[in-house]
């Protein structure tokens, strides 16, 4: 998909830059004019996966973490989150609502689930030794569907109501 | 981020507020836990109004406040949470386990 934008920041999985992360995707994503509950979405997807980096990937140092966020042409808002620690044993397991390997750190297993729900599509890759990178792609309604009352919150479908 | 205790009869109430992360979920928990072990409450009340963020990292703090009333024989009331913070707390389904109002 063609790239209209791109920046990239490479910082120390330090957890007072989860706030930083978050942030820094926003103000790319509201290049595309999103709305105030499409900003919240993408910030809470961001910083499930950076403190995934932060408290599982580097439990027991301080790695970096590379976040690459572009727009994609269609108005397509894309973020991939990378780090270079443990890796994940099997993905697909952790990715099941209430799956977490720290539940003495008062974990909920929730993170993916909520990427999964706030995003339009979510991708993980990695493994064992290999790190883990995580892939995310939202669509931002461009403002006019939005000012004819068609704002997307949750699983509302915005066509089926332009169609009305 | 901040939390101010209040300590009435049988009930504390917790005015969080600002982003609650995982940053700052664990100075949050501290308070809290300082004020329920002190006064073995009936009743304990988060009040949300001034969080302008929260992630799973929330989620864990608030379920394991329930784990903790529930031990203690309390119970866990939400208050004031702005759609934002309400639409995570539906995904981990905490509107079963606790009163949101
Ligand atoms: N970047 C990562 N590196 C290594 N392991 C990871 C990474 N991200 C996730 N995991 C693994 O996947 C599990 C599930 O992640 P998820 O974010 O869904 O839940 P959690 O982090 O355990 O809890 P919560 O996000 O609710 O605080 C984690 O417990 C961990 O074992
Ligand atoms: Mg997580």
């Amino acid at each position: 998909m063609e790239i209209e934008n791109e920046i990239r920041i490479v910082f120390p999985a330090k957890s007072c830059n989860e706030a930083m992360a978050r942030m820094t995707a926003a103000v790319v994503a509201s290049q595309l004019d999103p709305s105030a509950a499409e900003i919240i979405d993408i910030k809470t997807a961001v910083s499930e996966a950076v403190t995934n980096c932060i408290v599982h990937a580097y439990k027991d140092d301080i790695g970096k973490i590379e976040m690459t966020c572009r727009i994609l042409k269609g108005s397509i808002f894309y973020i991939k989150i990378k780090d270079s620690g443990c890796g994940i044993q099997d993905i697909k397991k952790a990715m099941e609502p209430l799956f977490t390997t720290a539940p003495d750190e008062e974990r909920a297993g929730l993170g993916f689930a909520v990427m999964e729900s706030f995003m339009d599509s979510v991708r993980v890759t990695g493994g064992p030794g290999k790190g883990t990178c995580v892939v995310m792609k939202k669509r931002i309604l461009p403002r006019t569907y939005r000012q004819a009352g068609c704002e997307r919150n949750g699983s509302d479908n915005a066509n089926e109501r332009t169609e009305q | 981020m901040s939390v101010k205790t209040e300590i009435t009869d049988g009930k504390i109430t917790a005015y969080l507020s600002g982003e609650i992360d995982h940053h700052n979920a664990g100075p949050i928990r501290n308070e809290i836990d300082n004020a329920l072990e002190k006064n073995h409450p009936e009743e304990l009340v988060l009040d949300f109004s001034e969080v302008s963020f929260m992630d799973s990292s929330g989620i864990g703090l608030v379920m394991g406040r329930y784990k903790l009333l529930k031990e203690l024989g309390g119970r866990l009331i939400i208050r004031n949470a702005p759609p934002a913070i309400k639409k995570v707390m539906k995904l981990a389904g905490i509107d079963l386990l606790a009163t949101i109002f």
